[in-house]
């Protein structure tokens, strides 16, 4: 593996919290009984609705923590010697497009608060759409071996 | 913002020329059960409730009649022979098609239906009937976690599940309190996409006849009952009526805490407790029990997310700095700081 120019641990916690996100994002949907999945040992929990969307809150904060986390360095420290790669480039604006939406996803929920359906609907196709679209870069990243986010400048 | 000022106005302003031709002033404190009554629920007060008043219901049906009729153009028409659904033993069709008239139970085909309980308290025997429906509880859970944005709450208090975004996988059914949304298989979105492998129908409840809301008219159930047991308006105002209500007649309420509040508000002679153990309970057949907010943790948790970036830039500018800084410099790989997470 190529040497980033920031700590790994930094960017194992991305990896999972961005994996576990996606998982628990697509467990949002009803498949986990009817696929056996939740027959699994130890997986029952996947079919528990409340659960899942629990986690998915929780991971969310994992996420903005590293993300204002290395936000902050960036602009301190790093932006001086680091430049995004194109692929970083890429995954940051869909990385910011998730989290809005999340954002907005999570302030619908909240009790005192309702939003015009047409809203709402805009708000869930962009974060299910920007999943999918996030895989795929994130796959081509891989596939291409330029899953680094910044190089050396 | 301006588009929803107009639309709001524009309503407002057909509600006042209404209520002022029905009953003058009746529309801003409404003083009896008609004023409310005959008085057009406008949007731009917010959400709409109901109360129930059942020591008045006589359990005629007319109002499960009227569901039918009001919705008829709403109910599906499915196409049969239904998908062979992938995998048979987990995933099986429902179907109501063939049994339109069941009416002791909430089906795709009845959107409201009426419970009976005969109970005893302090001494005397009541015989009440329930008519029961969604709730359009004020935090939703089917339209929360409907992963497809097919469910949603409306700005009026409406909860409603559009019949064309809707996959049918039943995840409303199942985190409501209530069980109430039911499904028909063989109609809706899941057909032009994978039908074999994901979704089943399209989940079906009532929308409180938005279609005559939405034309400053009354929904079916109300209009159509000859013993005035509904009455809709404002949530505040029906809460205040509710209550008013309990205390006058030394009784009940259920809804206006129930799943951190609903906006539907039955009040009743006898305890809830009583119907509950009374009524017809099951599939299709939902309970009275009291019910906590089930959105709870996900409103605390929403705090929790809010503050996780600003812990993050605290910890960007304490701590952590140095530290990520210097592995970072000398571009050192190994995992020293990973315990820090
Ligand atoms: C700050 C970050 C995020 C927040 C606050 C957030 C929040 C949410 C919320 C509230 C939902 C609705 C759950 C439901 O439908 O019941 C949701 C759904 C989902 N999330 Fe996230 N999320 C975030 C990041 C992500 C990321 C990074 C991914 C994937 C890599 C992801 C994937 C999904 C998917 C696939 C769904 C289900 C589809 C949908 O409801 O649109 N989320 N998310
Ligand atoms: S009663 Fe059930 S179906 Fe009706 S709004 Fe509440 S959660 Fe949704
Ligand atoms: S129409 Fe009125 S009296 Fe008749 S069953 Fe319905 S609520 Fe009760």
């Amino acid at each position: 593996m190529k040497v980033r120019p920031y700590p790994a641990w930094i960017t194992r916690l991305y990896v999972f919290a961005m994996a576990a996100l996606a998982a628990t994002g697509m467990m949002q949907m009803p498949l986990t009984k009817r696929y056996f999945i939740s027959d699994i040992p130890g997986m029952a929990w996947t079919s528990d609705f409340f659960l899942v969307h629990k986690v998915h809150y929780l991971l969310a904060a994992l996420l903005l923590f590293v993300i204002a986390l290395v936000a902050v360095h960036w602009f301190r420290y790093w932006y001086e010697r680091l430049v995004l790669t194109p692929m970083g480039m890429a995954r940051v604006v869909i990385l910011g497009g998730l989290v809005v939406s999340g954002c907005l996803r999570v302030y619908r929920n909240l009790p005192d608060v309702s939003l015009d359906p047409s809203i709402i609907l805009a708000i869930e196709w962009v974060h299910l759409v920007l999943t999918m679209v996030m895989g795929g870069v994130a796959l081509a990243a891989l596939l291409m071996k330029c899953s680094a986010y910044a190089k050396r400048g | 913002m301006a588009n929803e000022k107009k639309i709001m106005t524009g309503v407002s302003r057909r509600g006042f020329l209404k209520a002022l031709s029905v009953g003058g002033a009746g529309m801003l404190i409404p003083s009896g059960v008609s004023a409310v009554q005959e008085r057009v629920p406008m949007p731009s007060d917010g959400e709409l409730a109901t109360l129930l008043d059942l020591s008045k219901c006589i359990g005629c049906g007319e109002c499960v009649r009227a569901c039918r009729e009001s919705n008829a153009a709403k109910f599906p028409e499915p196409k049969k022979p239904f998908p062979d659904l992938v995998p048979a033993s987990r995933a099986r069709a429902e179907d109501w098609s063939d049994n339109r008239d069941v009416d002791d139970r909430l089906t795709p085909y009845n959107w409201l239906f009426l419970q009976n309980a005969q109970v005893e308290y302090e001494g005397e025997s009541y015989d009440i009937n329930i008519p029961r429906r969604c709730m359009h509880c004020q935090n939703p859970p089917c339209a929360n976690l409907c992963p497809f944005g097919a469910a949603n709450k409306q700005t009026n208090g409406i909860t409603k599940i559009s019949d064309s975004l809707c996959m049918g996988g039943a995840k409303c059914r199942k985190v409501c309190p209530w069980h109430i949304p039911q499904r028909q298989s063989g109609v809706g979105l899941y057909l032009d996409i994978m039908p074999r492998f994901a979704g089943n129908g399209v989940m079906y409840k009532c929308d409180r006849c938005y279609q005559l809301l939405d034309k400053g008219e009354l929904p079916a159930c109300i209009s159509a009952c000859p013993e005035d047991v509904q009455t809709i308006g404002p949530r505040h105002e029906i809460v205040a009526r509710a209550k008013a209500l309990a205390k006058e007649m030394n009784g009940f309420i259920y809804g206006l805490d129930e799943n951190g509040g609903t906006n539907t508000i039955y009040v009743s002679p006898v305890p809830f407790k009583l119907l509950n153990k009374a009524v017809d309970k099951g599939k299709g057949k939902p309970h009275m029990k009291p019910v906590i907010d089930v959105m709870a943790d996900e409103t605390n948790l929403a705090t929790a997310t809010l503050l996780a970036p600003l812990a993050g830039v605290a910890a960007g500018f304490l701590g952590f700095g140095s530290k990520l800084l210097k592995l970072g410099e000398s571009g050192n790989e190994t995992n020293g700081g990973s315990d820090e997470s």
